[in-house]
């Protein structure tokens, strides 16, 4: 009986949650759906100077100006070009709006804690305190970010 | 808003109609929130917060009429103000009776103000009610609460038998909501019915005649033990007209029409209604488009009963119309937020409209001529929407300014001191939210320097200056900021007495302290200068609070100070959003802003023009003057394809400083909408905020005062 209530519980906890998955060069990507806005075409930013090159600039976002990051750029990954099939995955991160520059975006897809792995310690571009685990679904992998966290460093130089 | 302009009355030499309108819509909203507080009062357990906020209500509406010489409304909030304050000290308890008397002093009030607005007399006796809500702030108004009692019978019996009855005598009318001219308060009663629910289909078809007025019912929806309904309506036709519209689903002898929209004193006109009347449906002209056939022998009675009464309308209406216009506003008030939400809007649909007008360049003009005309079109509506839209936010600092020259004459009566005010830059936009905010930290300020900072004329006679202090206010964009300054040329700051001064009040001061964070000492609660305290200032609340205020903006405060020759505190507020007008700056592809106010000229210019100090800098002659030349391409480090040369200089000024700026060519001026890059980004050297162009583009605004900061270190 208490097992049975233990279960209930922690399947409450641990309910299968929601990424939007997209690429970066050869690899693939998770973040948490609820902290996509809306995913738009790329459009040329207004350049400002002396950013870091991956901050692409500011765009108009209906009347709101929002910061472009190339995340090709920050993690050195695929060629950072723009064509029409560039994508921006707008950000709403609490405090502030971010755009994210990707190659492409996937899908959703659900994913149930145990089909994520721990991240082994390897030395990377991203940092693996931002990685929260490996998602696996089929033979795919997914890299799974906690972009809020990740957004928020003095790296990303956006505050 | 605190009214500090209406403290002290006279007004004999000075002007004081131009705040007449303030005036009435600040007592207006007194009335307003004094009418809903009285209401969430509980007799039995009335908090001090709401009661002392009822207490400033009156009193604010006082202090402003006695400014303006209205008596009869200063006389009765007189008398409020007494009993409310005995109430808000616990001298006395507040009882329902209190309340009553207080609600109905509340339209009175509205009444006389809305006469006194329209230019005619009230005719309102207050007599009876100021000695009412004396007998109550004497307590003895227990026989108060009877007087008002026949008032709520009157209201509460419902039978048409009742209406023939004059109502109690000198009760003033429930008016609440502003009256159009013309229009009349009714308190209508229907009934009895056998089924209260028919009621409810005159309510629908009131609200399906255009024009009538508002019907809302006054009891609940509930009907009362005699199976009546009671409904307030406010409506410009006559009661014959309404009770031939409500015949067609209640019978005329279940419909009683009390008028109750007159002033006080004016009797309330009972409209009896004919007994005698059949329940056949009746119509007149006004309804025409109904089918039933009108017997002419059922018309008579009704006219003829109806007229009698409306005979002596007529004079009651002649005094209760001016009444009636009751505080006709010509501004309304709506939250920001809306308007934030309007501006959003109406920026995307100047870009939807910019797209439309590329694809639209496209097609065949002779073709689309049609469509060419319709986009022409479309343009202009934007443009000026977009103008309309955004003028609705920014107001001048006039607004704020005007209150300064009524207060530093009271002022300068009151500290046997002679006073100048001068303002500067009152046409500096700002906006509405922020005027709102900083009216209190600038009247602190202005205030603190007539008291403080300005000498008695005879010790500045003696310091070998004019008699006249002056006071100067100056207002001015600057670098993504509005600057606002109060000046004035009296003693200044005495750094030894600050810091004795911080010695003696235990705060931790050295002698090696910078000017700056000397001055800002006087920040600290509890700080004054002042030897003795005034009633104006001294008492060393103020600037702390001051200091608190415009911090809470996003603002700061800066002290400058020459002692024996004045002091000059800038309060420096950021533009969250505000209307700037710029010019466009091309730069390679890219398009820059330059704060127009900072711009003095504009030049073509050669390569040649450009002279070199000391290896790196540059410098170009203008005008006999050597300015220090910053290439935006170099400083933005602009990706260029081809090398330029030449290009146009714009000569900048800021700071009181002035530098060059090299571009390559001007784009044009128009008024840009200053949107903050920090909201989702953060603050970018050089640039004091970001805008969004015609074609949905982001351009970035120069901060003029940076790049000169820039050009000195």
């Amino acid at each position: 009986m208490n097992a049975r209530a233990n279960a209930v519980v922690n399947a409450v906890v641990e309910r299968p949650r929601e990424y939007l998955t997209f690429r970066l060069g050869e690899e693939e990507y998770g973040i948490d759906i609820l902290k996509v806005q809306e995913i738009r075409g790329y459009e040329q930013p207004t350049r400002i100077a002396n950013a870091p090159s991956f901050i692409k600039g500011v765009v108009n976002l209906r009347g709101v100006i929002v910061p472009i990051v190339d995340m090709r750029l920050k993690f050195g990954l695929g060629s950072a070009e723009y064509n029409d099939f560039t994508v921006v995955i707008i950000l709403n991160l609490g405090a502030r709006v971010v755009g994210m520059v990707v190659d492409s975006v996937s899908d959703v897809m659900e994913l149930s804690p145990e089909q994520i792995r721990d991240t082994p310690e390897i030395d990377s571009v991203v940092d693996s305190s931002y990685i929260t685990g490996l998602g696996t679904l089929n033979d795919r992998m997914l890299i799974l970010i906690a972009i809020e966290k990740l957004m928020g460093t003095a790296e990303m130089a956006l505050a | 808003m605190s009214d500090t302009h209406t403290s002290e009355s006279s007004g004999d030499v000075f002007d004081l109609s131009q705040f007449h309108g303030v005036f009435y819509e600040e007592a207006g909203e007194n009335l307003t929130s004094m009418e809903a507080l009285l209401l969430e009062t509980d007799e039995s357990n009335a908090d001090d917060e709401s009661l002392n906020a009822i207490f400033r209500c009156a009193h604010s509406i006082k202090g402003g009429a006695a400014t303006f010489g209205f008596q009869d409304v200063a006389d009765l909030t007189h008398v409020m103000e007494t009993l409310l304050d005995r109430l808000r000290r616990r001298e006395l308890a507040i009882t329902s009776g209190m309340i009553d008397t207080l609600l109905e002093s509340g339209d009175v009030l509205k009444h006389l103000l809305a006469s006194r607005q329209s230019g005619t007399d009230a005719g309102i006796d207050c007599t009876e009610l100021v000695a009412r809500i004396g007998a109550f702030a004497h307590g003895t108004g227990a026989a108060a609460p009877a007087a008002v009692a026949p008032v709520a019978a009157a209201t509460a019996a419902p039978v048409a038998a009742s209406m023939t009855e004059a109502p109690a005598a000198a009760s003033a009318s429930p008016a609440a909501a502003p009256l159009a001219p013309g229009e009349r308060v009714l308190e209508i009663a229907i009934g009895p019915l056998d089924q209260p629910r028919l009621a409810d289909n005159v309510v629908e078809l009131f609200g399906e005649i255009p024009g009538l007025g508002t019907i809302e019912p006054s009891d609940d929806g509930k009907p009362d033990a005699a199976q009546t309904r009671h409904f307030r309506v406010v409506s410009t036709v006559t009661d014959s007209d309404l009770l031939d519209l409500f015949s067609f689903h209640v019978s005329r002898e279940q419909v009683s029409i009390r008028e109750v929209g007159a002033a006080a004193t004016a009797v309330a006109t009972p409209v009896a209604t004919p007994v005698a009347t059949p329940e056949a449906d009746q119509t007149f002209g006004l309804f025409e488009d109904l089918p039933e056939p009108v017997a002419a022998g059922v018309q008579a009675p009704a006219a003829v009963v109806v007229a009698a009464p409306k005979a002596e309308a007529p004079r009651a209406a002649d005094r209760a119309a001016p009444a009636s216009a009751n505080l006709e506003s010509s501004t309304i008030r709506v939250p920001t937020e809306k308007v934030d939400q309007l501006i959003n809007l109406v920026g995307e649909m100047v870009i939807t409209q910019a797209m439309l007008a590329q694809t639209g360049r496209g097609l065949d003009a002779v073709v689309h001529q049609a469509m060419a005309t319709a986009l022409t079109d479309l343009e202009r509506n934007t443009r000026l929407l977009q103008e309309a839209v955004m003028a609705i936010r920014m107001i001048p600092m006039t607004a704020v300014f005007n209150r300064f020259p009524r207060m530093l004459r009271d002022l300068s009566g009151r500290l046997g001191k002679k006073l100048e005010l001068h303002t500067i830059g009152e046409d500096t936009e700002l906006d509405k939210g922020l005027i709102e905010k900083i009216t209190d930290p600038l009247t602190h300020l202005v205030r603190n320097s007539a008291d403080h900072g300005i000498e008695m004329p005879a010790d500045r006679i003696a310091a070998g200056k004019p008699e006249h202090g002056t006071v100067t206010l100056a207002a001015a964009h600057q670098g993504g900021s509005i600057v606002i300054e109060v000046r004035d040329d009296g003693r200044g700051l005495n750094r030894a007495k600050l810091l004795a001064k911080a010695r003696e009040r235990g705060l931790s001061v050295s002698d090696s302290m910078s000017d700056t964070e000397v001055y800002g000492l006087i920040f600290a609660p509890g700080f004054s200068t002042a030897a003795e305290v005034t009633d104006v200032s001294g008492r060393g609340v103020g600037m702390d609070v001051v200091k608190r205020n415009i911090t809470s903006l996003g603002g700061s405060v800066e002290i400058d100070s020459v002692e024996g020759q004045g002091m000059r505190v800038s309060v420096r507020l950021p533009l969250t959003l505000a209307i700037m007008d710029g010019m466009s700056v091309g730069v390679a592809d890219e398009t820059y802003i330059v704060p127009l106010a900072s711009v003095v000229e504009s030049i073509h210019m050669t390569a040649s023009d450009v002279k070199s100090v000391g290896g790196t800098g540059r410098v170009v002659e203008v005008r006999n003057e050597y300015l220090p030349l910053i290439r935006l391409d170099e400083l933005f480090d602009v990706p260029r394809s081809v090398e330029h040369n030449g290009g146009i200089m714009i000569v900048v000024e800021a700071e009181g400083g002035r530098i060059a700026l090299l571009v390559d060519d001007l784009i044009g001026q128009h008024q840009v909408v200053v949107k903050n890059l920090e909201a989702n980004y953060r603050k970018v050297p050089g640039v004091s905020g970001a805008t969004i162009l015609g074609d949905g583009r982001v351009a970035l605004i120069l901060d003029v005062s940076w790049l000169i900061r820039r050009v000195r270190h």
